[in-house]
């Protein structure tokens, strides 16, 4: 056993290099799934074995889009909503380029919904992690496009009563050619669908669920992060291979409802410019 | 239907072959902030909170009383660690299956 008490190593985990490590402790709340996904991000870099020059990754804004100022390849913190186009640009103008969009579901789905669905279309050479945490987390849990009907926000204090999008439906039917969805229980799963998304060409989805207790779990009796993440491991069963993925809707606040997870779909298509 | 004596009878062949790894927990005190995943979800139970606190006021984990040498090195607490505050290495004392 080894304690480490002196904050003023730089370089103190195997995978510092990875990250801006002087950056750390991160501003993300206890208990925030968001470190996991950043963490298991750098872990696919270093399993990988390509050159870390030759990564790419571009958030948007929320606590998700933070995740391009943390890791110690180069990186772009984009406007809301702007982390796709952004990011095509990179892929296409550079298709040597393994280019990551790390950003949340409100960013993703909601300003920025419309570069989603026509990137997934035109099947760009991306790798697209959303970081589900069903509400927008940084300015304090407002109702998103994956909030489910019922669940509690500051814009709904008496429940959502607006129908959520299924993610991994969503990015099949656009045109996705990897779509996945994982929780950051299933951390080596998630690692490995990532690894599986930069080394395929074409427009690579997965779909991560992450606790917020702060902004999502507070108002919705989840409780701490610890208890979201145990409520995964009891209700989630993995179904690789998954052809139908309309039923596949999330009921997080509906602790009977079970939730799939799994590598859904891995096709073969002409990526854009690629 | 199986009672349990039938089915620990069952034993790979090549198990006194195997070796169980043995690691060595490292931790980051300073960048833990008292999640728990680590502690919850290690198959063998090595972690418990420290009675201190570090910093910012979390207590973060330390290896029981009598687990020293109970870590299997599997690294889960490594990876699904939200902060990077917590990591194993391989002690090069496996031991055998029998334990
Ligand atoms: C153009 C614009 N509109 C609105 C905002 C306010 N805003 C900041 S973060 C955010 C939502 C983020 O939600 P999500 O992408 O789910 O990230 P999370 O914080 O949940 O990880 C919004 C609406 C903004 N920064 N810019
Ligand atoms: S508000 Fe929510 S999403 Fe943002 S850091 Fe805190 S727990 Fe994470
Ligand atoms: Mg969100």
């Amino acid at each position: 056993m080894n304690t480490q008490t002196d904050s003023s190593f730089s370089v103190v985990h195997p995978i510092d290099h990875l990250m801006r490590a002087d950056r750390l402790p991160h501003i993300l709340c206890a208990g925030c799934g968001i470190g996991t996904v950043i963490h298991s991000y750098v872990h696919a870099i270093n399993e990988f074995g390509v050159d870390e020059d030759r990564h790419v990754c571009v958030s948007g804004i929320g606590c998700s889009g933070r995740a391009a100022g943390y890791v110690n390849v180069d990186s772009y913190h984009t406007t809301h909503g702007r982390a796709l186009p952004f990011a095509l640009g990179i892929a296409v103008y550079n298709p040597e380029l393994t280019v990551t969009v790390i950003s949340g579901d409100g960013d993703l789905m909601a300003i920025g919904g419309n570069h989603f669905i026509h990137a997934a279309r035109r099947n760009a050479n991306l790798n697209v992690i959303c970081i589900n945490n069903f509400n927008y987390g940084m300015t304090g849990g407002q109702v998103g496009p994956t909030t489910p009907v019922g669940a509690k926000g500051t814009t709904a204090p008496q429940g959502s009563v607006e129908h959520p999008f299924n993610l991994p439906h969503l990015a099949k039917a656009a045109g996705a050619s990897f779509v996945a969805r994982w929780t950051v229980l299933h951390v080596r799963q998630f690692t490995d669908a990532v690894l599986r998304a930069m080394n395929k060409k074409g427009f690579c989805f997965i779909e991560v669920l992450a606790p917020c207790p702060t902004s999502f779990g507070r108002r919705n009796n989840l409780g701490e992060g610890l208890d979201e993440v145990e409520m995964y491991r009891q209700r989630c069963r993995i179904e690789n291979g998954a052809q139908d993925l309309e039923p596949l809707d999330i009921d997080i606040v509906d602790h009977e409802q079970t939730i799939t997870v799994g590598n859904f779909v891995d096709i073969e298509r002409a990526a854009f410019l690629a | 239907m199986k009672s349990d004596d039938d089915i620990t009878q069952r034993r790979p062949m090549d198990m006194p072959l195997a070796r169980v790894p043995v690691g060595d927990v490292h931790v980051i005190a300073e960048r833990c902030k008292e999640c728990g995943y680590c502690i919850e979800y290690c198959p063998t139970q090595v972690l418990v909170y420290t009675k201190e606190m570090n910093t910012k006021g979390y207590h973060y984990p330390i290896v029981a009383e009598g687990k020293e040498t109970s870590c299997v090195h599997c690294k889960y607490c490594d990876l699904i660690c939200p902060e990077l505050a917590i990591y194993t290495t391989s002690s090069d004392d496996d031991r055998d299956s029998d334990g």
